[in-house]
């Protein structure tokens, strides 16, 4: 019988993520929930990120925002745990419960689905005050521009969610092909001697092939990075002016942690985008609560559901 | 409010809008219902609480084809939902 040599396996090298950005975890250390009259929580399960925001009386007091995985469900209930182990409130002290982003009716424990359109615009309103009305919301896989009034009602919406160009989807690659962690995309691309060319500006994979031939060409990183948040900012103001821009222009989702992309639009924009010291990822679900909020002074408390 | 369903890609942009406050209180029956010979539009309930019609999820991402059938180019000289909405609630972008 002959002898079967066994060869040890190959030890496999962790790959760095990139694209991974960081996940957070707050809560407002001036506020004790356990004197609140009303907490209501948002929770928004998006296709790359969920929150989960805590609102006591109508203020912000705590969020937890995280990456989704493959169950929605299971990504809502994690991202009420963050907060749950943060502050010690759990679902029993909870009086209301909206569930947004695209898998709204799979949040277990809600007692209402509200779209994520509505809810940007009620934590923008939060978020940026009674001025704004134009919404951009940069998601992980989708785009939406909205307008809404003094109170944050849409007043109109455009959505596109059939490709990842302008999406946090499409930046993720980028950061991947140029093996620089997400957050420094932004002020690398401003690192340039010269404003490049926008690369394709409506699709992903063609922006990825062309921004390989730059490399090859004899492009920087730096430059590249340029080339790709311009044409980012390119794609989303193409959304905007369909529906036109108003004064008190707020953007939310990921994207606008990007200077690179921010500063870009606001230069083809002519207007400079608001500020805010709140984590623009958590607007969804930040309005979500809100709305959460006022069905609990219209309705009264509800009981939730155990996840 | 204006809710613009529809998407923009490498050959154009195809949105259509409904305006939702001519909507609410159709003075036409909801006749875009019934007017779309792919039955494109239902009615929903919005975010805020109002009875509206919208476009089908199914549709959305695929207006440029399914529209096609009633467009100048099929031989229609208006389109049938633009047409039964008489107080002009509907409109396409393309």
């Amino acid at each position: 019988m002959s002898q079967v040599e066994t060869a040890s396996a190959p030890t496999l090298e962790k790959k760095p993520e990139f694209w991974r950005w960081e996940e957070s975890c707050w809560a407002d250390p001036d506020q004790d929930w356990k004197s609140a009259k009303a907490i209501t929580v948002g929770i928004d399960v998006g296709s790359v990120s969920s929150q989960c925001v805590v609102v006591a009386d109508g203020k912000l007091y705590a969020f937890n925002s995280m990456r989704t995985g493959s169950s929605s469900p299971d990504s809502a209930v994690n991202a009420f745990k963050g907060v749950e182990k943060k502050t010690g409130l759990t679902l029993k002290d909870v009086h209301f419960v909206v569930g947004t982003g695209y898998g709204r009716v799979n949040v277990p424990f809600s007692h209402k689905a509200i779209t994520e359109i509505a809810c940007h615009a009620r934590g923008a309103n939060y978020m940026g005050g009674n001025a704004v009305r134009t919404i951009l919301d940069m998601g992980g896989q989708d785009c939406k521009a909205i307008h809404c009034d003094e109170k944050g009602k849409v007043t109109n919406f455009l959505m596109n969610d059939k490709c990842a160009a302008g999406t946090g989807r499409g930046m993720e690659v980028i950061s991947d092909l140029m093996q620089i962690p997400i957050g420094e995309l932004g002020p690398r691309s401003f690192d340039v001697d010269k404003e490049p060319e926008a690369v394709s500006s409506v699709c992903v994979v063609f922006a990825k092939s062309e921004a390989l031939g730059l490399l090859k060409a004899g492009y920087t990183k730096n430059k590249v990075i340029a080339a790709y948040c311009q044409a980012m900012a390119e794609r989303v103001v193409s959304l905007l002016e369909r529906i036109g821009v108003e004064e008190g222009f707020f953007i939310t989702g990921g994207i606008a942690k990007n200077p690179g992309v921010v500063k870009r639009i606001e230069k083809l924009l002519g207007i400079r985008a608001m500020e805010t010291k709140i984590d623009s990822q958590i607007a969804g679900a930040l309005g979500a609560a809100l709305f959460g909020h006022t069905l609990v002074q219209k309705q009264g408390p509800s009981k939730p559901l155990v996840a | 409010m204006i809710a613009n369903y529809g998407y923009k890609d490498g050959s154009g942009e195809y949105y259509i809008s409904i305006n939702t406050d001519k909507c609410i209180n159709c003075e036409v029956n909801r006749a875009c219902l019934t007017a779309c010979p792919k039955v494109m539009f239902e009615p929903m309930v919005d975010d805020y609480e109002d009875e509206v019609v919208c476009i089908k999820s199914a549709f959305r991402r695929t207006l440029a084809y399914d529209c096609a059938d009633c467009k100048p180019s099929a031989g229609y000289s208006s389109l049938p939902c633009t047409t039964a909405c008489t107080p002009g609630a509907i409109k396409h972008s393309w």
